[in-house]
């Protein structure tokens, strides 16, 4: 019995993995002021240039090197429509979602039902993975999961207890201040939406060869907009982000557990998405200001306006 | 030393506005050129190829009319859902909402009631199942603030499920040796085609209709004008006394509905039962959001862009047949364009001047200060 509740919460956390990398990208993001809808997209060249790189030389972390790199080229794009161009946020990141699948779905062709001979090895913390229980479900896990965790915590102490990360804060809420105190308003976005770019495709990376080793078209399935629920749902608060994302880990997990009780697969796949519908039912209950949303989240920033 | 000076225009005219339009296509094709030669294919040849294969024979152009059918109905619908700043990204599960309930009346009375009662009863079907699924965002967020990018999303995934489930479960068809989908619809239910080609009329006719009827309203009545304010400045609205509540319902159900009538259209018209949910919606939710931008957020406007982008879709049908190309090329095209013109907005409301000035100059001009 004992094994059976670490397996299922072994693989809670394995499936929460992308959703908090993905979160905490959109968090730094977001709190920057810039609303990036190109998650989903950028996730799926994240993890179509991790296959591939995996799949040629055989070495995983070169190959999330690479995906990290694409990442963050590619949210670029949606960087210099939103940010110096003023464009519309939300159009922009659908246009980068669409041009992520497309591209991914493109390169990722020729590789699509090919096996992974390599994948990213778990990685038993040596000592910490012997302690019971608790062993096997934190310490013997892939190296995105520490890594996802280290990165949640440091993005929240880089959020909330540095200077840096208050001129990012400071950017979301109040841009024109923020220019008058000397801060660069356009660069210290543009490092935001790129940052967040980078770990949506650490995300698609750890998809691609740590949790499933293979690559099919549309292999994102929606996480890519969970992500950016969870986002509100973390009250854009990187460390609230774990609970969130392993708490929706248990929701994708719960799909393999109830499939045998004889409930339609087909029903069971909707849950992520009905969860991700509840909770925000749940949020949008709460008085509005109390959710901490960057005051200026999703308006461009003009310069010299008043 | 390249200097840029940028001036806000005082006033757009349409023809600037056309111009502009224009020009990021071109850019826009210079960029998908640049991706296609990245990608190994030749991209001279492949652009030509869009535009020959959509526009270039009968065929083609006859495919591309049947194409433009949803997107003209879709894309009406969300320029208005635009308007007002409710970002609809939903149409793929109104259609397939749309489609789920004309399905079910052709199912139930397909062999009991004649053509002229069930098809309008289809239509009716598949506008309320649109409009139902548009008005769950609509009351989440007025009532819950719940961003609608994400419920419409979500719900577009938890309507391909539930068509799913219904395929291969209880509506699965005994005529289908066991692959999903339901029986062929009853003869009554089918919509008439103009002879040789897919393009079931009807919808296209409610199409147009649809399209003068939402002009009419975006421009010419009170609603309109409450829909513009909304989202172009809702505090001034609030101080209106606007009902935001009445009025995003109305937008929604408009949208919506609009989206389940290509449903309908694209079942009883091209594939005659119901399969799998991405074979029904194709992508046409998501492409009729370019088609709505490229357009201005204009009813009449998007007759043009719906054809232009119909255009794209079966160009690139072309393309992946000829050239072996995915089918994510489209998305990639489609992605570009939606990038370029988002882009040129900022070309039209700003003037950007580029000059070439000399150090000296340049301090010549600061002491002349």
């Amino acid at each position: 019995m004992e094994d059976v509740v670490i397996s299922v919460l072994h693989r809670t956390m394995v499936a929460g993995t992308p959703l908090l990398l993905g979160t905490i990208g959109e968090v730094i993001c977001e709190r920057s002021g810039i609303l990036n809808l190109g998650v989903e997209g950028v996730m799926s060249v994240g993890a179509v240039v991790a296959f591939v790189v995996t799949y040629t030389t055989g070495n995983p972390w070169l190959a999330l090197m690479a995906a990290i790199l694409a990442g963050m080229i590619i949210s670029v794009i949606h960087a210099f429509a939103s940010i110096t161009l003023m464009a519309n946020q939300v159009v922009s990141g659908l246009a980068l979602t669409m041009i992520g699948l497309g591209l991914s779905g493109m390169v990722g062709k020729p590789y699509v039902g090919k096996p992974l001979a390599v994948k990213m090895n778990d990685f038993a913390i040596p000592w910490l993975s012997d302690i019971p229980f608790v062993g096997p479900l934190f310490f013997k896990q892939s190296p995105f999961f520490y890594m996802a965790i280290i990165f949640a915590l440091a993005a929240w102490f880089f959020l909330e207890r540095t200077l840096a990360g208050i001129k990012v804060r400071s950017t979301g809420e109040n841009p024109r201040a923020t220019e008058t105190q000397g801060v660069n308003v356009t660069l210290v976005r543009y490092i935001c939406v790129i940052t967040g770019g980078a770990f949506s495709a650490m995300a698609g990376a750890h998809l691609s060869t740590s949790y499933s080793k293979s690559w099919i078209e549309g292999m994102t399935a929606g996480r890519g907009w969970i992500v950016i629920a969870l986002t509100i749902f973390a009250l854009w608060n990187p460390g609230k982000a774990i609970f969130g994302s392993f708490l929706f880990g248990g929701v994708f997990v719960l799909q393999y557990l109830l499939q045998p009780v004889g409930i339609s697969p087909n029903f069971l796949a909707m849950l992520p998405y009905i969860a991700t519908l509840l909770i925000l039912f749940g949020m949008g209950l709460r008085d509005r200001r109390r959710l901490n949303a960057p005051a200026q989240l999703g308006e461009p920033y003009k310069r010299g306006e008043r | 030393m390249l200097k840029l000076n940028v001036y806000d225009r005082d006033s757009i005219t349409p023809l600037r506005s056309l111009m502009t339009n224009i020009s990021s296509l071109l850019a826009s094709l210079l960029a998908i050129g640049i991706v296609f030669f990245l990608c190994g294919v030749n991209p001279l040849y492949a652009i030509a190829k869009i535009f020959t294969g959509s526009f270039g024979s009968m065929y083609g152009f006859q495919e591309t009319i049947t194409k433009a059918i949803p997107l003209i109905l879709i894309g009406g619908g969300l320029a208005l859902a635009f308007r007002a700043k409710f970002w609809n990204i939903g149409a793929e599960g109104q259609l397939l909402m749309g489609a789920l309930m004309g399905t079910w009346v052709g199912l139930t009375w397909g062999s009991s009631l004649p053509s002229s009662i069930l098809i309008p009863l289809m239509f009716a079907a598949g506008f309320i199942g649109g409009a139902f699924l548009g008005l769950i965002p609509a009351i989440l967020k007025i009532k819950f603030s719940i961003n609608e990018v994400i419920s419409t999303l979500m719900l577009n995934y938890i309507c391909a499920e539930l068509i799913t489930m219904l395929i291969v479960g209880p509506w699965k068809g005994n005529t289908r040796f066991g692959f999903p989908g339901t029986n062929n619809l009853n003869e009554a239910a089918l919509l008439g085609v103009i002879s040789g080609s897919r393009i079931h009329y009807v919808t296209l006719i409610i199409a147009i209709i649809s399209i003068l009827i939402l002009s009419i309203i975006v421009y010419r009545t009170r609603f309109g004008y409450e829909v513009r304010v909304i989202g172009e400045n809702p505090e001034a609205g609030k101080y209106a006394g606007i009902d935001f509540f009445k009025t995003t319902l109305v937008i929604m159900t408009l949208s919506g509905g609009l989206a389940g009538v290509a449903g309908v259209g694209e079942l009883a018209g091209i594939h005659h039962y119901l399969g799998y949910p991405a074979s029904i919606s194709s992508g046409y939710g998501f492409t009729a959001i370019i088609v709505a931008w490229l357009a201005k957020l204009n009813p009449i406007y998007v007759l043009v862009s719906a054809l232009f982008f119909a255009g794209i879709l079966v160009g690139g049908d072309a393309i992946q047949i000829s050239l072996g190309l995915p089918g994510a090329t489209v998305q990639i095209v489609n992605g570009i364009l939606l990038v370029f013109l988002i882009m040129g907005d900022y070309f039209l409301k700003h003037k950007v001047i580029v000059s070439f000035v000399s150090k000296n100059s340049e301090i010549a001009c600061a002491t002349k200060k």
